[in-house]
């Protein structure tokens, strides 16, 4: 069933962000940007660009290895490919059939080239963002932003949704089992009975929230929250940040595929 | 629908991202100070019911496939424009974290096409337009019917114009146009009526509740609804202007830029600037040419069409390719192993 | 006996829908007491915590905490004075992290950062969780949530400790570790629980509840004996009990 499967890879993959290892104890601020750049990077290239992201993959390889992250936990994500990218990506095979490379002998049409480079691109993008998340707690990922001047309101909601999101999801899941348990075939999954059942679900949320309200109360809560701080910019993060911008920068002007082919044919 | 990374351009993609972020600034100052304190646990507690109701599949009648809510409106009516952007970004920001749905620099397109229409467009200018307090059943329906409609109209629309500027899709604009409007019109149909059907469930249920959440959204939403509207819409204009000029001048956007400052990119045996801006033209012109996949005769004579193709480099760009993935994935090894003989000692 | 510290004197509250939570409640409760609270459910248990911890304010009489009167001016003073531990553990740790969470409530009383540590750190210490402290609340087990939940009260230094069903989806041995950390508290404690066993192990006197109004009140040993009573009030004999009478009558 979905659900269930949904819930636990968002468990699965939180449960990653809490390990110990060298890149989980960077500042989240670095990784956050480095993340950033090197998606900008990526898809600056032009649409037809294949040889020259290939080295790009060297990042989520190594945040996947150093951060000791199982590859099936992110394997899984990338090749569940998003269907939008697809559907969108796979016209351009159709429209564009103008032949510009024919490598071998064999051609291969503009819009091929095209559709593997969304693909590439969507690989390493999507890649990137989960493991940006396996290797940064949520709430590292949220005192980041608060240091980076995200406003205070946004960030503590962040924390709030993050904090609900495993309750009521359990809360979910239990009901959508009930339903399911009476549910034959399709029957019981029709609008109406869903209508009542997030009806409830609402409810219940509205409720716990006057409690949760409640709870703060009752230890001196005034609309102040405090956001930890954890982490300290250090050496190594400085480290990690300028060689990793730097070897995106090299790998983005110089065609590294291509380099290592004429050496090769050489 | 999410956009997706790979189908954005760093302009369009960057260019969405000021725009979310400047709403979510503007949100956060609007409610810090104002607001009932209450509002501070149910907002997360709410963007958690969503994230936690969208995996609540149902089926949709006559189709016999399944849908979820995306519950944008939802929001907006439980919770007042301001507080709702705000939730549905942050749900927003999970999503594209834990389910990479999306991605990073997708997110502020995301974060204005499922955002800014519902709370700041169907929200205030069509529901409560339509809706007073004493409304019956009927209204309620319609309310919100026709303000997801529209809303998602606007999404949708929002969706197809960053993806045909950023340039990745060979779809002509009209016929993804076709496409994505009246998919959208059904979805918005279905999910007009499930938001009307738990507002009035939720109201028959606990009247309590709905009138409760109207005491704290008036706490601060009162009376300053024109000035966002007249801000929103400046706002519209100036990034819309910018953006327009922006790809007007480069047509590559901030790929330009990148190249500005870093000097030339991948090919630098493409020739010089007349050529690759003709190779342009003829790229854009020749969307539909009358070419059918050709035997290995024809193509010799189609190919040079193309100045940019080198089939030497073409061959080294793949038997490289291959050796940088080799190299990688031997990278990504070694590390592994380094780690597991350093847990062993 | 030493100064009362909480005294109801004929306490009534009426929900905004009718409903009456209180008819006409007294006591008083002395200094170090523990006292647990009993009744069936809707007996009105809850609205008596809620109004003891200034949550809820009687609708006529008077709940006072030591000195302070119970209105809407000294509600935050008392919620100071009194530490609620509520039933619901995910309710009561709304904070990203088990040391944030703990420390919500000393940073809300204005300490500077070195006290909230110290704080943060005995309340933690003193539940035998400080391990935990890093972890967000969602990777801990039900009985690691109840002691956490039980260290953000304590991290207030309140007057009181308030429990509302503090055994409640615990395991057997949880809920044993969680009656040895109660009994190592001095302070004053009321525990309003269905759990009849943990009050008998835990308080020594106990109240019963029904429909609002004061049904007994009593050493817990005289009354959570007492089967006709029990019986009356939709409870049994606390089980370790049940187990005694059978050995007697057979």
């Amino acid at each position: 069933m979905r659900f269930d499967e949904e819930f636990f890879n968002l468990g699965y993959l939180d449960t990653l962000s809490y390990k110990d290892t060298f890149v989980h104890r960077l500042d989240p601020r670095i990784k956050i940007i480095v993340t950033l750049i090197f998606i900008l990077f990526v898809i600056s290239f032009n649409k037809y660009e294949i040889s020259g992201l290939l080295p790009f993959l060297l990042f989520p390889v190594f945040l996947l290895t150093a951060g000791n992250i199982p590859l099936k936990a992110i394997f899984k994500k990338v090749l569940f490919i998003s269907p939008f990218a697809i559907f969108i990506g796979i016209f351009n095979p159709i429209i564009d059939r103008q032949v510009l490379i024919a490598p071998f002998g064999i051609p291969v049409s503009g819009g091929w080239l095209s559709f593997f480079s969304i693909i590439i691109k969507f690989i390493l993008t999507v890649s990137t963002a989960l493991l940006l998340i396996a290797v940064t707690s949520f709430p590292g990922i949220c005192e980041a932003l608060s240091r980076m001047k995200m406003p205070k309101l946004f960030v503590i909601q962040l924390l709030f949704l993050y904090r609900y999101i495993f309750v009521l999801l359990d809360v979910a899941l239990r009901m959508v089992r009930a339903r399911d348990a009476r549910a034959f075939g399709n029957k019981g999954k029709d609008i109406k009975t869903f209508i009542r059942l997030i009806s409830v679900l609402l409810i219940k949320s509205i409720d716990r929230a006057e409690r949760v309200y409640q709870a703060m109360l009752a230890r001196g809560f005034n609309g102040e929250i405090k956001v930890l701080k954890k982490y300290k910019l250090g050496f190594t993060d400085l480290i990690f940040g300028i060689s990793s911008v730097l070897l995106f920068y090299i790998f983005r002007n110089y065609n590294i595929s291509n380099y290592f082919g004429e050496i090769i044919k050489r | 629908m999410h956009m997706a990374d790979a189908l954005l351009s760093p302009a369009v993609g960057g260019t969405m991202w000021a725009g979310s972020l400047g709403v979510i600034v503007y949100c956060a100052k609007k409610l810090s100070g104002k607001m009932d304190e209450k509002m501070i646990p149910l907002m997360g507690v709410l963007g958690a019911f969503i994230f936690a109701g969208q995996m609540i599949n149902f089926t949709i009648p006559g189709t016999g496939s399944s849908g979820h809510i995306g519950g944008g409106m939802l929001l907006a009516i439980l919770l007042g424009p301001y507080a709702a952007f705000l939730v549905i970004a942050s749900v927003l920001v999970v999503q594209a974290l834990f389910f990479a749905d999306g991605g990073l620099l997708a997110l502020g397109a995301n974060i204005w096409n499922l955002g800014i229409y519902p709370a700041f467009i169907g929200y205030p200018l069509i529901y409560r337009a339509l809706v007073k307090k004493s409304s019956n059943t009927k209204a309620i329906t319609i309310a919100s019917i026709i303000s997801v409609i529209i809303s998602l109209q606007l999404g949708a629309f929002s969706v197809v114009l960053e993806t045909k500027l950023s340039g990745i899709t060979e779809l002509p604009f009209s016929t993804f146009l076709i496409m994505m409007q009246p998919i959208h019109l059904a979805i918005g149909l279905i999910e007009g009526i499930v938001t009307a059907g738990i507002i009035l469930y939720v109201r028959s249920l606990r009247p309590d509740i709905v009138d409760n959440l109207e005491v704290v959204k008036n706490t601060y939403s009162a009376g300053s609804l024109k000035k966002v509207l007249i801000i929103m819409s400046l706002l519209a204009i100036i990034t819309g202007g910018a953006f327009s000029w922006f790809a007007s001048t480069n047509p590559d956007g901030l790929e330009w830029s990148i190249e500005k400052i870093y000097g030339k990119p991948e090919v630098p045996e493409r020739g010089n600037p007349v050529t690759e801006n003709l190779s342009k033209i003829q790229e854009k012109t020749a969307i539909l040419p009358d070419y059918t996949f050709p035997s290995k005769g024809e193509e010799q004579e189609k190919s040079p069409s193309w100045p940019a193709v080198d089939t030497g480099t073409t061959v080294s760009g793949i038997i490289g390719g291959i050796m940088v993935l080799a190299l990688v994935i031997v990278f990504g090894m070694g590390i592994r192993i380094m780690n597991r003989n350093r847990a062993k000692t | 006996m030493s100064h009362h510290i909480v005294e109801l004197k004929d306490a009534y509250f009426t929900y905004p829908d009718g409903t009456e939570g209180m008819r006409g409640i007294s006591f008083k409760i002395f200094h170090g007491e523990s006292v647990g609270i009993a009744g069936a459910n809707g007996a009105g248990k809850t609205t008596l915590l809620m109004n003891l911890s200034g949550h809820l304010i009687p609708t006529k009489g008077e709940v006072s905490i030591g000195e302070i009167t119970l209105c809407h001016k000294t509600r935050q003073e008392i919620r100071r004075k009194v530490g609620f531990v509520f039933q619901r553990t995910d309710d009561q740790l709304f904070m990203p992290t088990v040391y944030e969470d703990v420390a919500f409530g000393p940073v809300n009383l204005g300490l500077p950062e070195n006290k909230v540590n110290e704080r943060v750190k005995n309340a933690l210490e003193m539940v035998g969780c400080y391990n935990l402290k890093d972890r967000p609340p969602h990777r801990l087990s039900e009985g690691q949530k109840r002691s956490v939940a039980i260290a953000t009260v304590m991290a207030m230094k309140p007057d009181i400790l308030i429990m509302d069903e503090p055994a409640s989806n615990l395991d057997p041995r949880s809920r044993r570790q969680l009656i040895n950390l109660l009994n190592t508290f001095e302070h004053t404690k009321i525990i309003a629980s269905h759990d009849l066993d943990l009050i008998l192990d835990v308080c020594e006197r106990c109240i019963i509840i029904r429909d609002g109004k004061v049904f007994a009140d009593g050493p817990s040993e005289k009354i959570l004996l007492d089967e006709s009573l029990l019986e009356e009030n939709g409870l049994e004999l606390p089980l370790t009990r049940q187990f005694y009478h059978l050995k007697r009558s057979s």
